[in-house]
């Protein structure tokens, strides 16, 4: 019923969107401890230098990660650690973008997950012995459990309907870097109809499922703290 | 200036708050319960979170040998060991009860000595009752119930000393009178230091054998109990409550009359006693408007104490009222009752400083085996 070309472009925004999950969850976990404990006014420029993509068009964003990820910006000199000559129209370039585009939507859950929890938990743990790493897995994440699914979530939806940050660093090269949102235009553009619809469909339907399972989720947090 | 023992606590820090600047400098014996007193907001949550190392402040904390804090060194908390019992139990609410109980996992020191070799979980489980709970989420229990397990916890991460911060101020009377007895029992079956913050004055003299008193961020006294208790310079005395901690030995009990005969100081005593006392020594709790004087030696009472002793001070509260301090003991081991009673009557007995005096003592309380 699908063309192999929309089953490969299915194939590599699962891929892409996982591997950038899983790299914000690393990455996105220590700001947001950062971001909920500190008092002093870097913490808002930090806050909103993180959240800059949730305004900026995203072909601004695009256009300089294009800059900096291509053979001549910085990140043409550790693209060879990687075993490339340059990020751009790449799959890790894909997910370098995607992690810079998709942060503010794991990091807000999470910085709020871990202010609600406030300060007592790991105090508390303290003084029974557990260290600031052990704290942070016995009480924080089981505690902050339900804020890091959201984050997760939200990041890997996010990560799946971004269009034009993986249209400009991409290439929308099928097989490559053509991901379902850029292969639906592929498709619009080629008279296409029906198969951008029926991709265009379960798009639709992932969206809901995703706000759905946020929704409940974000109402489990609070029946946790309260 | 007091000698600090090798085995004392000793307190010196200094630091800046909202308010005022806190100073608090002193010692006290590491047994026993002893109290910080206050009136809310003069720093007895921050004097005892810098001895946990929960807020920092500078100076040092030393537990006889065990130095916790000297600047510039720091232990972290986790380090250090200790039982906190916050003033809210403060139960991680994704763990069971028995998860909370269990969440230490501090290997035990390498010499377990005294107390600490009793403690273990099943004895813990026993002393506080914890028993039935032990499946059931921190969510379904109630206040007193709660506050249990967090002193279960405390004592569980086997603590050389234990620091409660009001642990009774969030729960209502019942619970109240719910968990005291635990804390009695805690105190008089294990060989721990406890310090226990309260604005409460009867909760104070119920637990507590030392005081520590504090004002605007400031330790405005430190000695035993019933020092400060016939103190007039401090508040204790001149509150409206004034009464005094005695500790004394079970000479005899007349089982016929149900009285106690209790030795304190060298007087005999007579407490009439409706229960057994299991242990020979004993707490009694005198309140200064349950003792009258006299100058002769009143014939034909109901009143079954009447003790011999010199006035060694006296205050007058207001236009109406005396409290003097009687001594019933000798010079050199004395024991102080307090006595409220009219201005009228002390100008009518034309009683001095110096004077011997008979207290009259209508009630007494024996508080707790200590």
């Amino acid at each position: 019923m699908l063309s192999p070309q929309t089953w490969s472009a299915i194939a590599l925004t699962l891929e892409l969107a996982f591997t950038t999950t899983l790299s914000l969850m690393v990455v996105g976990t220590p700001i947001a401890l950062w971001l909920a404990r500190q008092q002093s006014g870097y913490r808002e420029i930090v806050a909103s230098i993180i959240a800059i993509p949730l305004v900026l068009p995203p072909t601004v964003l695009g256009f300089y990660l294009l800059v900096i990820l291509g053979p001549n910006g910085a990140g043409g000199f550790f693209a060879p650690w990687f075993g490339l000559t340059q990020f751009a129209f790449t799959f890790q370039g894909l997910v370098i973008g995607s992690i810079i585009y998709s942060l503010p939507f794991v990091v807000q859950p999470l910085r709020d997950a871990f202010e609600v929890i406030g300060s007592w938990p790991s105090e508390v743990a303290s003084t029974l012995r557990a260290s600031p790493w052990q704290t942070f897995w016995r009480v924080k994440l089981p505690l902050a459990r339900p804020g890091f699914l959201s984050a997760a979530i939200l990041g890997f939806a996010h990560t799946v309907g971004e269009f034009g940050v993986v249209q400009m660093i991409g290439g929308n090269l099928p097989d490559k870097t053509a991901v379902i949102s850029t292969t639906i235009m592929t498709y619009v553009e080629a008279d296409q109809v029906g198969e951008a619809n029926r991709l265009s469909l379960i798009m639709i339907v992932f969206s809901f499922l995703i706000i759905l399972i946020v929704r409940i989720l974000e109402k489990r947090m609070k029946w946790r703290l309260s | 200036m007091a000698i600090v023992m090798s085995e004392d606590i000793a307190i010196d820090l200094v630091g800046k708050l909202d308010q005022f600047d806190f100073a608090a400098k002193f010692s006290t014996p590491a047994t026993g319960v002893t109290a910080i007193y206050g009136p809310s907001g003069c720093g007895k949550t921050t004097l005892l979170r810098a001895m946990a190392g929960l807020t920092r402040l500078n100076g040092s904390v030393k537990l006889g040998r065990t130095i916790w804090q000297d600047d510039p060194q720091f232990i972290p908390v986790y380090q250090r060991r200790l039982g906190y019992v916050f003033q809210d139990a403060h139960l991680f609410p994704h763990l069971s009860v028995r998860g909370n109980l269990l969440f230490c996992r501090a290997k035990k020191a390498k010499q377990q000595v005294g107390w600490h070799q009793k403690l273990d979980f099943d004895v813990v489980i026993d002393m506080l009752g914890l028993g039935p709970l032990l499946a059931r989420m921190p969510f379904h229990l109630s206040g007193g119930e709660r506050q249990r397990v967090a002193i279960g916890r405390a004592l569980l991460s086997k603590p050389e000393i234990v620091l409660m911060d009001e642990p009774l101020a969030a729960l209502d009377k019942k619970a109240r009178f719910e968990i005291l007895p635990y804390l009695e029992l805690l105190r008089d079956q294990l060989r721990l230091p406890i310090f226990y913050i309260s604005h409460d004055m009867d909760e104070v003299e119920q637990l507590a054998s030392h005081l520590v008193l504090m004002e605007k961020g400031k330790v405005v006294a430190n000695g035993r109990l019933t020092d400060l208790q016939t103190d007039l310079s401090l508040p204790l005395a001149r509150n409206r409550n004034a009464s005094v901690d005695l500790y004394g030995e079970i000479a005899n009990f007349d089982k016929a009359n149900g009285l106690y005969e209790i030795v304190v100081a060298g007087n005999t005593i007579i407490v009439p006693a409706n229960f057994k006392l299991k242990n020979q020594h004993v707490r009694l709790r005198i309140d200064a408007s349950d003792c009258s004087l006299a100058v002769e030696r009143p014939q034909k009472t109901s009143i079954l104490n009447i003790l011999e002793g010199e006035i060694i001070d006296f205050l007058q509260l207001n236009g109406a009222e005396i409290i003097a301090v009687i001594n019933i003991g000798s010079k050199k081991s004395p024991a102080r009752l307090v006595v409220r009673l009219s201005h009228y009557s002390w100008k009518k007995l034309d009683l001095h400083t110096g004077d011997k005096a008979y207290v009259l003592i209508k009630g007494i309380a024996i508080l707790t085996q200590q």
